[in-house]
């Protein structure tokens, strides 16, 4: 059995999988919860300072379903704590004394300046808290008062709050950083500059789920009115999942390590962001919409994952896939795939066909022979991997490569050395190679 | 002594028995369901369906939650989509093309889908459709069953006047008289008649017949063009002796009754009941009977199970409403005391060039009732002297793929046909068809 026990930053927890800081830990009854059933660490609810804030008491969620009402993405414009923080952290420091096994990070948002940070943070830290997260994301409500993601897109001012916390603290500080920049590298160096400890991503991301298609109002809405909320859940991941790799993939930002959030559900999806540079995960909506039993799932499949492919431990798999994400002008042109279909497993749908039929490149037959047969055209597959997208039966098209020999659609002998784009005729900017 | 009685269940059992067969999808059954369609290019559904109804299409605004669009893509292609919903043999028909069932031998329900996404329409009355510019043409149709109104209706839809004369007293045919009652429940067959007839430009003239009130030749003299689709009206007889004494009985016409009764329980049922035939008709009056109260019903037919009519589908569903089903023997005689009181059979078998042929062994069951279920005929001696004009193949109407008989101003479709299957949905694509072809002989008359 692989060891699923996780360092992060010196932080221990039994397994890598923390609830990130949201709903489900708002509270010491739910993260007791959270606890009970195995959950390696939550990180609390966002702390600010006194008066808390308030919420509506209208509709703060919205979902993007299936059909079949699986919630793909979801939204909200819920605030940080909208409890006083002495009850906060009085339960913090209960949850912290009955679990002490458990990681247990205390997110906060505060004002930039810094005797507010000087006054909060010790006090804060004194709960036993393991360490803190500087919440700069939340994209609605908390940005209107400067904090939140408003800080997040500053590079200048996420170094700043870095520093102050970093100063009055004498436990380790992640920031956790907003999606809502262009580029994902300025404010994870500024927080690296600033003195955190590591990052953690992403928060939410701006979003309005749909109109209400009888009053044809913003949804949902409270009193008729909405605000775009933070979008998060399953649609998300991929966008997560970049940012992950981004950091840890660039010279400048290699060495920051990372908590990665966004859209995991299964174990699957952890080992997605863990192979992508995290060296552990943080939860919040599949908990929301399935509930924390969801940890079994997680653990256990992990751990099947890691002895599969005989790894012994977490810290093992840690960026394993960075390597093999580059720019495209680095990738081989010389490269040449061609889709294949099984006949043995085709339902004969004709999906394959008509999509490359309709917007690709007309590369897959409808009829052979006067039957319904679908196959591949050599001579005009360009190998996008469209058809394997829409396929409905699980590898009953693959894509493989050729090896040798002519490819059929230009006539090209297959050169099994690399070339890319940086040196490529075509290239107005190309690299000359002697 | 004869065991023949009404009441033999309660009036609740009898009203559990007659409920709807397959209730419908709940919107969220409809829209897991719609899920599973894989939106097959040129779908194998599609080209299955009789009447081309873009299957993938109206499925997928199920999922969108547009239902009228979804109605509206089934009934343009089958006006009749509602009842087809209900008894088309989709097993052998969408479902069994369905690419699922490659996949997982399950395929998407479609039949259910098609009802999900047209019973609004019948429930609401909603119109959806308009009739054309007026032509001034006037077509006869004769006949309201699936073929008649659905001629009827696209007719109208080309912007023609329709005079429908049928022998019946309601319209919609063996929709109304002869689908088993528990497909077709809550008197849908006359909702979904009038709808299809609240178009406008149709003129129902019920309890009028060809060759009894009046003649074909007439129609052609009054009516531009004219539309066959009488349907079947004799039956096959067994060709024993003693056939039309007390207790034998056509399925078709009990049926018939069974489905006009205003009290199901009022009719006589017998203890033990004896079916001849092997096709839908000996399935639907074995088990209605069955569903009446008779304690033994059994189905005999003269070959093996892969040649009856009914399908593997409508043979299990047959059993497992408690029906037998016998293989491999026919009526030898009609065992009388007073009245029928059981058959003999001879066995039989298929000899080297593939006749039929006695084994001379026999068997005998005990019977209260007999029921005829052994095929129906074209009466179409009520042609009249253009009988010998229109020509004909066992006793049904030849027609070419407009559906045109050998006349050229006279049409024909649905049972009445040679050819035809015998299917709602097909005589519906008839009908349809027909329309198409007389609103272009129309046009070129001009
Ligand atoms: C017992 C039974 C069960 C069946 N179950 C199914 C089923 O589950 N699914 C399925 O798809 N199919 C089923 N069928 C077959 C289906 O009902 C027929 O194929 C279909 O109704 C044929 O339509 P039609 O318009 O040709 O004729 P019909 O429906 O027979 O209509 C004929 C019309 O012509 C009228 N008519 C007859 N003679 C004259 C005349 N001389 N003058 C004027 N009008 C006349 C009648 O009043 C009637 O309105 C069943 C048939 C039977 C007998
Ligand atoms: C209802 C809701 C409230 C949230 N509140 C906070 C918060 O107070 N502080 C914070 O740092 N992130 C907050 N988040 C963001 C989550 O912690 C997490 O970063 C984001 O939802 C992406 O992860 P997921 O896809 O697993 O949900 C909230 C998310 C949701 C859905
Ligand atoms: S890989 Fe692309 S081009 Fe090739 S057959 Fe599939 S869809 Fe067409």
């Amino acid at each position: 059995m692989a060891d699923l026990a996780s360092e992060f930053l010196g932080i221990k927890s039994p397994n890598p999988f923390w609830l990130a800081s949201a709903p489900p830990t708002d509270k010491a009854y739910n993260v007791n919860r959270a606890f009970e059933a195995g959950w390696g660490g939550a990180v609390w609810k966002t702390l600010g300072e006194d008066p808390p804030i308030v919420n509506v008491s209208g509709p703060r969620y919205g979902a993007l379903h299936s059909n079949e009402r699986r919630v793909i993405g979801f939204n909200n414009i819920e605030l940080i704590t909208d409890r006083p923080l002495q009850v906060n952290l009085d339960e913090m420091r209960q949850v912290k004394r009955d679990w002490p096994d458990r990681a247990l990070v205390a997110s906060v948002m505060l004002p930039m300046n810094e005797p507010t940070w000087a006054k909060y943070v010790p006090m804060i830290e004194d709960t036993g808290a393991d360490a803190f997260e500087l919440n700069f994301g939340c994209p609605h409500g908390m940005s209107e008062r400067g904090m939140g993601a408003a800080v997040g897109q500053v590079p200048e001012y996420i170094q700043m709050a870095a520093e102050w916390c970093k100063k009055h603290a004498t436990i380790p500080v992640i920031v956790k950083l907003t999606p809502n920049v262009t580029n994902i590298l300025p404010p994870a160096r500024a927080a690296w500059e600033g003195g955190a400890d590591g990052v953690s991503l992403i928060n939410t991301i701006n979003s309005i789920m749909r109109v209400d298609y009888d009053s044809l109002t913003m949804y949902p809405a409270t009193d008729g009115m909405g605000s775009h909320g933070g979008y998060c859940g399953s649609a998300v991941k991929p966008i997560a999942l970049h940012m992950v790799a981004e950091i840890a993939r660039h010279a400048e930002t290699s060495r920051i390590p990372i908590s990665g959030i966004g859209g995991i559900g299964d174990w699957r999806d952890a080992v997605d962001f863990i192979a992508l540079g995290a060296s552990n995960v943080q939860v919040c909506t599949a908990a929301m919409i399935y509930g924390f039993k969801i940890i079994d799932d997680l653990t256990d499949g992990l751990s099947n994952f890691l002895d599969d492919k005989g790894i012994s431990s977490v810290d093992g798999l840690v960026g394993k896939a960075v390597q093999s994400v580059t720019d495209w002008q680095y990738l081989n042109l010389n490269h040449v795939e061609k889709a294949v279909i099984d006949q043995e497993l085709c339902i004969k749908c004709g999906r394959c066909h008509i999509v490359c039929e309709d917007t690709s490149h007309q590369a897959i037959t409808h009829t052979v022979n006067g039957e319904r047969r679908f196959e591949v055209i050599d001579e005009e597959c360009v190998g996008c991997n469209l058809c394997v997208s829409v396929c409905p039966v699980d590898g009953c098209i693959t894509m493989q490569p050729l090896t040798s020999g002519v490819d059929p659609r230009t006539g090209q002998a297959i050169d099994s050395n690399k070339a890319d784009w940086t040196t490529h005729p075509n290239n107005p900017m190309r690299k000359e190679t002697s | 002594m004869p065991d023949v009685k009404p009441r033999r269940l309660s009036d609740a059992e009898i009203a559990e028995n007659f409920s709807d067969m397959h209730p419908p999808l709940s919107r969220a059954e409809a829209l897991i369901e719609a899920d599973r369609c894989y939106f097959c290019y040129d779908a194998p559904c599609t080209e299955a369906c009789p009447t081309d109804i873009d299957i993938p299409g109206f499925i997928q605004k199920i999922r969108s939650d547009n239902i009228n669009g979804a109605a509206h893509t089934i009934l343009r292609e089958n006006i009749m989509g509602g009842m087809c919903a209900r008894v088309c043999p989709t097993e052998i028909l969408c479902e069994e093309a369905c690419v699922r069932m490659t996949h997982e031998e399950k395929p998407v329900r479609i039949g259910l889908l098609q009802r999900h996404a047209t019973d609004p329409v019948f429930e609401e009355d909603v119109q959806l459709f308009t009739r054309g510019r007026e032509t001034g043409k006037n077509v006869a149709v004769v006949g309201s069953g699936p073929a008649g109104l659905s001629c009827a209706h696209r007719l109208s839809m080309l912007g023609h006047n329709v005079v429908i004369l049928n022998r019946d007293d309601k319209p919609g045919g063996l929709n109304e008289y002869g689908i088993a009652a528990y497909k077709t429940v809550n008197d849908f067959a006359q909702r979904e008649a009038e709808w299809i007839l609240s178009i406008g430009g149709i003129e129902l003239r019920s309890g009028v017949a060809l060759g009894d009130d009046f003649s074909l030749e007439q129609l052609r003299e009054e009516y531009d063009a004219v539309f066959l689709a009488f349907g079947l009206g004799g039956t096959n007889r067994l060709n024993v002796a003693n056939e039309d004494i007390d207790g034998v009985l056509n399925a078709v016409d009990y049926i018939s009754q069974l489905r006009q009764a205003d009290d199901k329980g009022d009719l006589p049922v017998g203890r033990n009941v004896v079916v001849i035939g092997g096709g839908m008709t000996a399935i639907d009056i074995a088990v209605q009977t069955k569903r009446l109260g008779s304690e033994r019903v059994d189905i005999v037919y003269r070959r093996g199970p892969e040649q009856m009519g009914a399908s593997q589908y409508e043979q299990e569903f047959a059993q497992t409403s408690g029906v037998h089903i016998q293989h491999w023997s026919q009526p030898k005689r009609l065992l009388v005391e007073d009245r029928v009181s059981g058959v003999e059979f001879e066995r039989t078998t298929i000899d080297a060039d593939g006749t039929l042929r006695s084994t001379g062994e026999t068997w005998s069951l005990n019977a209260d009732i007999v029921f005829k279920a052994v095929g129906q005929t074209a009466n179409t001696h009520i042609l009249g002297k253009l009988a010998k004009e229109l020509r004909q193949q066992n006793g049904k109407l030849v027609v070419d793929d407009n559906r045109m008989t050998t006349l050229p101003d006279i049409w024909a479709g649905g049972d009445c046909i040679y050819g035809h299957d015998d299917l709602t949905v097909t005589a519906v694509q008839d009908g349809k068809i027909a329309a198409k072809a007389i609103d272009r002989y129309l046009a070129a008359g001009d």
